[in-house]
């Protein structure tokens, strides 16, 4: 170890963690599967779960890894539901897309 | 060491991420989010969050993903789609330019605002615990014990009652399936 090592600071997670957000959302724009939208919802919790831990050990606070276990913690719960959503509406017809979904409207 | 480690955890979840978006079978993008989420859990590791990572596995891919894959199997759904047709024709133009301009927009933002967020942030700094090998999990018990007993309390209502509603809205109603069959 000399002392040109470079050592990743906090911006480079955070703009690791831009990244990963950009990616999800253009994910939920482009594909129309109601499964693969529902993965990149986690893609972006988990870009948001990575910059609230850069920043928390940039800190030194432990706030910011209590909140992540927290949004993990949301995160099962909504999954759960929104899992149950989708068999629901998928029970009836396979090969249902978000289009499909306008159907709802009341 | 710790760029290495970065580096190579960036590029499982890049990898990872990008497969999720583009693989046309549903199976393959729930493993590609395995090893995006893998990958967030090395990143973890590398900022010392020991205790998130460990989480991260059991929850995310040992849960989430299964439960999605679960799902696929169980709907039948684990063909590939046809990703060539698009029926609005400027929607991934579009999708394109507006990610572009959000990433540029959050990197102009992390440039400019990371050092006034750690010079106001000075003071909210706990203990830390140096040399002790569960400092991680003791600091993380104590914040959620204590500071936010109250959440907690709140997430495990929340828990609940998102298994009773999963469970009365997947359940096949009786009549229903008389009328069904």
């Amino acid at each position: 170890m000399n002392a040109l090592v470079v050592v990743p600071t906090m911006t480079w997670y955070l703009l690791l963690s831009a990244l990963l957000f950009v990616i999800g959302t253009v994910g939920v724009m482009v594909r129309r599967n109601p499964l693969i939208m529902f993965m990149c919802i986690e893609l972006m919790l988990n870009a948001v779960n990575l910059s609230f831990v850069a920043l928390g050990r940039r800190l030194g606070s432990i706030d910011g890894q209590t909140i992540v276990f927290f949004v993990l913690v949301v995160a099962a719960a909504e999954v759960v539901v929104g899992l149950g959503i989708i068999v629901s509406i998928m029970r009836r017809r396979s090969d249902v897309t978000v289009d499909d979904l306008v159907e709802l409207r009341g | 060491m710790e760029l290495f480690v970065f580096v190579c955890a960036s590029l499982m979840v890049i990898v990872g991420a990008l497969g999720v978006i583009l693989r046309s079978n549903p199976v393959h993008a729930a493993l590609s989010l395995i090893l995006t989420l893998f990958g967030v859990a090395v990143l973890f590791v590398a900022q010392h969050a020991e205790f998130l990572a460990a989480v991260q596995v059991i929850v995310y891919a040992g849960a989430i993903v299964v439960l999605f894959l679960f799902v696929i199997m169980l709907l039948g759904v684990d063909r590939a789609e046809n990703l060539r047709t698009e029926p609005l024709a400027a929607q991934r133009w579009i999708a394109g330019v507006v990610g572009l301009g959000m990433l540029a927009l959050l990197v102009a933002a992390v440039y400019s605002a990371s050092d006034e967020v750690v010079s106001r942030g000075e003071g909210i700094a706990s203990t830390v615990a140096g040399g002790n090998p569960n400092a991680n999990i003791e600091q993380l018990a104590k914040s959620i014990f204590s500071d936010y007993v109250v959440a907690f309390e709140l997430t495990s209502i929340l828990l609940v009652v998102a298994v009773v509603g999963t469970v009365l809205l997947a359940r096949r109603r009786p009549r229903e399936s008389k009328v069904g069959t």
